[in-house]
């Protein structure tokens, strides 16, 4: 018998569960209304997260709706009035019991030996509801033991049980339907097609969701006895959706990292970089101690924290126009504001960036308003996209996006230049030469009838020749309906400008509509937020109306981005450079730039968790601890609040990233204010009016966090756009970025870093054949120098432009961005010149 | 014409005597061809029904009481009112037959194709749709080839496609090939298989095809015999069609008789009217058993039905009075076995069907069909164990619990569980193979037991061939 | 083998424009695939992926779940004798097992001379007609094992029935002249024809589900 009660005062469907009288959901699944009440019942394929398909039958139950008692499976069956539910009768229990002695019937009794064993609702039900003994003497269906479906993911097929939940989330959820059910009947099997393996980038979701342990992940197989696994909930920081996580570690190891089912952010799901990064924490090469450069050696020696300390005090003694730091953005909000305060309030320097030159203005993304996830993804809304493909940048994002624009009708206008993982199921594709983006907006806009004082620039008739979408686009912006733009740096070879212009044009259109920065880096929004960008003081104050009664000081100049920053050093007009977190050379577009600014430069500091290329040539470097090492806050997108948790220890010296500042500051002889964590948070509800009623201490337990309320004191100033580039017979460039690249968290994780594939040049199939181009390379020019870069035909890249990804082995695409507003490039067939 | 004899360019068909709505054309050489059919009344029933309202025509079909052919029985008429006023909609026709013992869609598809197709576009006339699939079994290559010559001559006659007949009716009739899957017949799995997908049923409720079908848009599935008989009723009017057959039950139906009797065959035979008794040892039909041998049991309604025994002999030909006597007519087919039958060897060819057969998607169905199998696969070969014969109605108890319908047995004074079974699947499939199980372990448990006790007999025919995977 | 032929392409294109949705056609499309290579080669199921814009995955998923798609070659000629309750009452495993010795292989294989593959086969709608079994699905009724084995003598030397090789099923197809074609409904429009708006007042709603 149930002592269910309704955990919620909900109008709605009554109906009676095991005798009880209930209140259901208007629609509400009836497997649902009896979890929310507090009766559990059995099930394999259902995931709530997914449509059902009603097809292990384990969750039969007799259920009579006026016709007489019936057995119907809860997971199909919304209630209806009056509905009369026994999950305890003899009739439900011995249709349960017979479901679950048929699954077992074929099912390996390996358990033992099962990375499920422990944990599998199989083992489970088969305690609580089986009928014990197996009466199948006959031989089990046999399958080869487990083959890989993927580089990650491995199938054994003798363990399924055919949910379909893997594959429904392959097809459905993620839109890469690479495993399939193949055969029929008893002999149905998952698997993918010979040579195309599931290689997803959500891969690792059917791991979570596989009720059995058929699907295994390569990282974690053999790791754990769940028993053994202790656990956190914390967030995700690879990139900026912050996804709810659970940090699962043995013997002071994290070893699996699961999605928690938050209804604002990720609903479970996680992007093999959020789910298997964390690799990188045990395994990547770590700083662990604090090192200082051997100035007969030029070797980094390891040193003691307070040695490594002075050396930096004393660098941090001289003008503070001559101090500059750079990154930020990977550390939890604490060490953030810490920095902050340290580098603005007290050293009192204002060139401090946390964005590498590869997002957009600070202020523009500071001064917009703010919508949430489930703003964006609700029925009956529109959402711009500008910018990048969402999939190869917030994977987990596009997740809850592709779900909205697909399952619940969601419109959505994409202005990118290329086509995208949504482009398909897009109401509106502009085909947005580099450039061109503020020309679309204008025409969008006045279309829909915002008072503009100029006109359309469209010299090429590009806007011209897409007025048909123009239109439809305009009267999806109508303002009947709420709209969402998702704005984020699609191109690295196209300045950020056109992208502003285009917001800003939006804006004019309607101030109703709100925004969503698709910036990439994890706690990017945090970093911003506490003032580490030029012009800024922590709670997107500018600088000059900044009143921070904690803060000794406030820069009384007007800093340099990074880009700028990267200049005065290389021109030898800065002493100091503080790289914090950051990889400016594989992460900076220019890097040769990089390597004469850090040439040029007196004291090069790096702080860091790994060790790359860029602390390699440092002065000093200061060891961090690392995603799950430390306690703190991450900020996402919609600048919600998560909590960061520990679940191991940091190893040897490394410190975290809030400590670190603090004891610089002792060493300038002043305190910061904070010597610890909970201090810390009390001076930022202190100082940060967007901060004054955050509970610090439930920022964990309550489910999805709070949302800052960014309420900008000063408001944009948005111009006429910049005119697009005229039309050349050049190729224009857009450079693009893919989840698996030789960024650090990727390649210090040795289950992903084999994953990125060779740099290529992405051309429209059409476009290859108009010039003829053969093989698989082409010749590109630019400037004064040819590159023979490997080809790859693409319908998804507009006609007349050219895409590479950035950051990947093989050719160096950065080598092609010439830092001008947009890029062309002269394409030839291989072997011309 | 002839009359009372077999007819050989439609193999299997007997043409007897009776009244003939869909075999009519049986008797010529050429039936499948446009010019004996618009030289013997065909397209005039659309001619007919074009000059009507489509309304007009749906209630002209329902006051006929067009029983469904497929299987279900359930009225086309009231069937197609079910249909929300929504575009767009589909008719899609099921020509998948494959129920074992069935053999009537075939032969119709063959011998009158452009009965069938004016069947279809009447139907799609009164549904005010534009585009009807016709859904054909693969295997059957000949009903291809026909229906396609077919649709190509109407279409060049304008008896199909733009303007219809020269009025501003247009409706496309869409030939699709089938790959060999029984499920498939089911019209949910019929609708995947159109959808390019493997062929498994949909759950149904919440929705039925009529509501959300072929794209999830309402979709009509008719079973070609149904179809068939449209153009019939459309020139002779619902009137004339109630003339035949029962009240309950009017028309005629195609049976196909094979097994152990002297002329199997199809029939067109009087629905509701003609007993098994009638159909098993009349002149007029199968001619007595096999060799005057004894009937031992019969399938009444295909591979799917529980069997009948000699109690149920005077059953008529009537949905409802099969369905109280614990079985049901399907789809026409009826399997008759004589006193020669290993009732443990029949069985087992039945449940070996539906394990080959089933999609795969619900659990009981998929394992509770294949461990049946296995277990009389095991008895047969006389490597059964006592405990086996129960286990057996125990594993069918999963599939379908409750009482499964079984027929009355007189001399054990056992009454009658009536049909339908209850499910624990999507589909009926699994629960179909319980129905041999429960009747031949009702009716012939001795011959289990004596397989039993008697062990291995090594005759070298007591193993059925291996299923191929290949 | 082998992806479509450039005549192939045509008439998948023709076929594929018969249905409201790509993938509907995915079903025919293999067929034609398996008649151009007498079974469904993994090049041909990456081409009709392309074809239909999906996911080869997605092809084998249907291509897998339907017994009539081969995914390695087979015999010239598929025997398959039916086996089921109305053929076994009256000899058909006798025949298949005629069959076995006959031809010297078990069902599921094929003879050395690759002309022959046998099958045992569920019902094929010709139990009145029992035994009987199809060769490339053209019917052979009421067989002994003398017929048996007159027939395959006749299918090693005349073909007398002129049977083509396995894959082709139907010789001739639907083709709709473009003039003649009403307009497959799209699934995406939702206008009632004009003639039945003519012919009659849109019907009362009912209740759906029966
Ligand atoms: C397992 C199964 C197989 C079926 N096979 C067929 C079939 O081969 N042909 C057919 O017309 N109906 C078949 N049916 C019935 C169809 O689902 C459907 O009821 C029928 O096509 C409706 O047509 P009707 O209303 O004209 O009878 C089958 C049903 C089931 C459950
Ligand atoms: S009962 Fe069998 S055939 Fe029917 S849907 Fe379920 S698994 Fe498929
Ligand atoms: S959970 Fe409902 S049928 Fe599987």
């Amino acid at each position: 018998m149930t002592t269910a009660e309704p955990t919620e005062a909900v109008t709605g469907v009554p109906f009676t569960l095991n005798g009880t009288e209930l209140v259901a959901e208007e629609g509400e699944l009836l497997i649902d209304a009896c979890d929310r009440n507090g009766v559990h019942i059995p099930r394999f394929c259902y995931h709530n997260r997914m449509k059902p398909v009603g097809m292990c039958r384990m969750c039969l139950v007799e259920v009579d709706t006026g016709r007489g008692k019936a057995l119907q499976p809860s997971c199909m069956l919304p209630v209806t009035p009056e509905m009369k539910v026994e999950t305890e009768s003899e009739a439900t229990k011995k249709a349960q019991d017979g479901v679950l002695e048929l699954l077992l019937a074929n099912h390996p009794l390996d358990c033992p030996v099962c990375d499920k064993g422990g944990e599998c609702p199989l083992q489970d039900n088969a305690y609580a509801f089986g009928p014990g003994e197996t009466r199948f003497v006959e031989e089990k269906r046999h399958f080869k033991k487990p083959i890989p479906i993927s580089d990650l993911v491995k199938l054994d097929r003798e363990r399924c049980i055919l949910c379909d939940r893997c594959t429904r989330f392959a097809s459905d959820v993620a839109g890469d339907p690479l495993i399939h059910f193949i055969d029929r009947g008893s002999q149905t099997q998952v698997n993918t097609f010979p040579d195309h393996p599931f290689s997803s980038y959500f891969s690792g979701n059917t791991v979570q969701i596989c009720p059995v342990g058929a699907l295994t992940a390569e990282p974690y197989r053999f790791k754990a006895r769940p028993w053994d696994l202790e656990a956190v909930e914390s967030t995700a920081t690879v990139d900026s959706t912050g996804a709810r996580v659970v940090l699962q570690s043995s013997q002071n190891e994290i070893v699996r990292v699961l999605g928690v089912d938050s209804d604002a952010v990720n609903w479970s799901w996680l992007s093999d970089k959020e789910r298997f990064s964390y690799e990188a924490t045990a395994k990547g090469d770590r700083i662990e101690q604090p090192l200082v450069k051997n100035e007969e050696t030029g070797m980094l020696e390891a040193t003691r924290w307070n040695n490594a300390a002075k050396k930096v005090g004393a660098a941090l003694r001289v003008e503070p126009d001559r101090i500059a730091a750079v990154g930020g953005a990977r550390m939890p909000l604490e060490g953030q504001y810490a920095w902050a305060k340290l580098l603005k309030g007290v050293v009192g320097t204002d060139h401090v960036d946390a964005q590498l030159d590869d997002g957009l203005p600070g202020p523009l993304v500071l001064g917009l308003p703010r919508a949430t996830i489930n703003d964006a993804c609700k029925p009956g809304g529109v959402v711009v996209t500008i910018g990048a493909d969402l999939k190869e940048e917030l994977p987990t994002l596009f997740l809850r996006l592709r779900h909205a624009v697909v399952e619940d009708g969601v419109k959505l206008i994409e202005l990118t230049s290329t086509a995208t993982h949504l482009s398909d199921f897009a109401t509106v594709r502009f085909d947005v030469t580099p450039g061109s983006v503020g020309q679309f907006a204008t025409a969008i806009a006045k279309q829909a009838g915002a008072d503009l004082d100029f006109d359309v620039a469209d010299e090429s008739g590009l806007v011209e020749a897409q007025a048909d979408k123009v239109a439809a686009a305009a009267a999806l912006l109508d303002g009947s309906v709420p709209v969402t733009i998702i704005v984020g740096r699609g191109n690295l070879a196209e300045s950020p400008r056109f992208t502003s212009d285009a917001v800003g044009i939006f804006r004019r259109l309607n101030d109703d509509f709100q925004f969503m920065p698709a910036l990439r880096r994890g706690n990017i929004n945090g970093a911003l937020e506490m003032g580490l960008v030029p012009g800024f003081t922590p709670g997107g104050v500018q600088r000059e109306s900044a009143q921070l009664d904690t803060w000794p000081d406030v820069p009384d100049f007007d800093g340099m981005d990074t880009k700028e920053i990267f200049r005065a050093a290389a021109e030898g007009r800065i002493d100091t450079l503080l790289l914090l977190a950051a990889n400016p050379l594989q992460d900076f577009l220019d890097e040769d730039l990089v390597r004469r600014a850090l040439a040029n430069v007196k004291t090069v500091i790096a702080v860091d968790g790994i060790s790359t290329e860029t602390t390699d040539l440092a002065d000093v470097v200061l060891p961090a601890a690392l995603f799950g090492e430390v306690d703190g806050t991450f900020v996402n997108l919609e600048g919600r609040l998560s909590p960061l948790r520990a679940k191991v220890t940091p190893p040897s010296q490394a410190r975290p990233d809030w400590m670190i500042p603090a004891e610089l500051a002792i060493v300038l002889g002043v305190e910061l204010g904070f010597t610890t964590i909970d201090e810390l948070h009390s001076e930022l509800s202190e100082v940060l009016p967007s901060f004054a009623d955050i509970d610090w201490d439930t920022l964990g337990s309550s489910d999805d966090g709070p949302v800052l309320k960014l309420n900008r004191s000063w408001n944009i100033e948005f111009g006429k756009p910049a005119a697009a580039p005229p039309a050349t017979s050049a190729f224009r460039l857009v450079a693009t970025r893919k989840l698996w690249d030789q960024g650090t968290m990727v390649q210090e994780s040795p289950s992903l870093a084999s994953l990125p594939s060779e740099a290529a040049i992405h051309l429209n199939p059409d476009d290859i054949e108009r010039h003829g181009f053969v093989g698989d390379s082409v010749t590109v020019r630019i400037g004064d120098q040819t590159h023979t870069i490997p080809l790859t035909s693409d319908v998804r890249v507009n006609p007349t432009t050219a895409s590479i990804p950035v950051c990947l082995p093989g050719f160096d695409a950065r080598t092609l961005i010439t830092g001008r507003s947009t890029t062309a490039v002269e394409i030839r067939p291989n072997g011309t010149t | 014409m002839p009359t009372n004899t077999y007819v050989d360019h439609a193999p299997g068909y007997v043409d007897n005597e009776g009244p003939k709505i869909v075999t009519s054309r049986f008797g010529y050489e050429d039936s499948y061809t446009l010019e004996r059919s618009l030289a013997t009344g065909g397209y005039e029933g659309l001619r007919t029904a074009l000059t009507k309202a489509p309304a007009d025509v749906a209630a002209e079909v329902k006051d006929a009481v067009l029983l469904g052919r497929g299987g279900a029985g359930f009225p086309a008429g009231i069937k197609w009112g079910f249909m929300p006023p929504v575009w767009p909609r589909y008719l899609v026709v099921n020509g998948d037959e494959s129920e074992p013992g069935t053999y009537k869609d075939r032969l119709l598809m063959e011998r009158d194709p452009h009965q069938l197709i004016e069947g279809c576009i009447i139907a799609c006339y009164a549904l005010g749709l534009n585009t009807c699939f016709l859904y054909v079994r693969g295997e059957m290559a000949d009903a291809q080839e026909r229906i396609g010559t077919a649709l190509n001559e109407a279409y060049e006659a304008g008896l199909v496609g733009k303007n219809i007949m020269g009025t501003d009716v247009s409706i496309d009739v869409v030939l699709h090939w089938g790959a060999g899957a029984y499920i498939v017949g089911e019209e949910t799995a019929l609708i995947e298989s159109l959808e390019g997908n493997r062929g498994m049923p949909r759950l149904k409720p919440p929705f039925f095809p009529a509501a959300k079908g072929l794209y999830h848009k309402p979709t009509i599935v008719n079973n070609v015999e149904t179809l068939a008989n449209l153009p019939w009723i459309l020139s002779n009017g619902a009137q004339a069609y109630k003339e035949h057959g029962s009240e309950a039950s009017p028309g005629t139906r195609m049976l196909a008789i094979s097994g152990h009797v002297n002329r199997p065959g199809v029939y067109e035979v009087p629905q509701g009217v003609v007993s098994f008794r009638e159909l098993f040892y009349g002149d007029n039909y199968c001619q007595g058993i096999k060799d005057g041998n004894e009937l031992k049991a019969f399938i009444p309604g295909g591979a799917s039905a529980p069997w009948f025994f000699d109690d149920q002999l005077d059953v008529l030909l009537e949905a409802k009075d099969a369905g109280a006597a614990g079985s049901m007519l399907g789809s026409g087919a009826v399997v008759v076995m004589d006193e020669t039958t290993d009732a443990v060897k029949a069985c087992l060819r039945v449940v070996r069907f539906f394990a080959r057969e089933s999609c795969g998607k619900c659990t009981p169905c998929r394992e509770g069909t294949s461990w049946e199998e296995k277990v009389l696969q095991r008895i047969l070969d006389g490597y059964g164990r006592e405990e086996d014969i129960d286990l057996l109605l125990d594993i069918g108890k999963n599939i379908s619990p409750g009482e499964y319908p079984v027929a009355a047995f007189g001399k054990a004074n056992l009454e009658a569980v009536p049909f339908p079974p209850k499910q624990t699947t999507i589909c009926p499939l699994g629960p179909s193979s319980v129905a041999p199980i429960t009747s031949a372990i009702r009716r012939f448990r001795h011959e289990f037991e004596a397989k039993i006790a008697a062990g291995p007999q090594n005759d070298g025919h007591s193993q059925a061939p291996e299923a191929s995977t290949v | 083998m082998s992806r479509l032929t450039p005549e192939n392409v045509e008439v998948a294109k023709e076929i594929i424009a018969r249905y409201p949705r790509p993938k509907s056609a995915l079903i025919p499309l293999l067929h034609l695939a398996q008649e151009q290579d007498g079974y469904v080669a993994d090049d041909a199921m990456e081409h009709l992926a392309e074809l239909v814009g999906i996911t080869p995955a997605e092809v084998l998923g249907t291509c897998s779940f339907y017994e009539m798609f081969k995914r390695e070659p087979v015999g010239k000629y598929m025997i398959n004798v039916c086996t089921n309750i109305s053929c076994q009452l009256l000899g058909g495993e006798e025949l298949l097992h005629h069959a076995e010795k006959t031809l010297g292989i078990r069902p599921g294989g094929t003879t050395d001379d690759g002309l022959f593959t046998l099958e045992d086969v569920e019902c094929i709608a010709a139990c009145t007609e029992a035994p009987c079994l199809q060769v490339n699905y053209r019917y052979k009724y009421k067989l002994d094992n003398a017929d048996f084995d007159a027939m395959i003598e006749d299918l090693r030397t005349t073909n007398k029935d002129n049977i083509p090789p396995h894959g082709t099923l139907a010789e001739q197809r639907q083709h709709i002249p473009a003039d003649k074609l009403a307009g497959i409904g799209s699934p995406e429009d939702t206008t009632t024809p004009e003639w039945f708006s003519k012919r009659l007042p849109v019907e009362e709603p009912k209740e759906e589900n029966a």
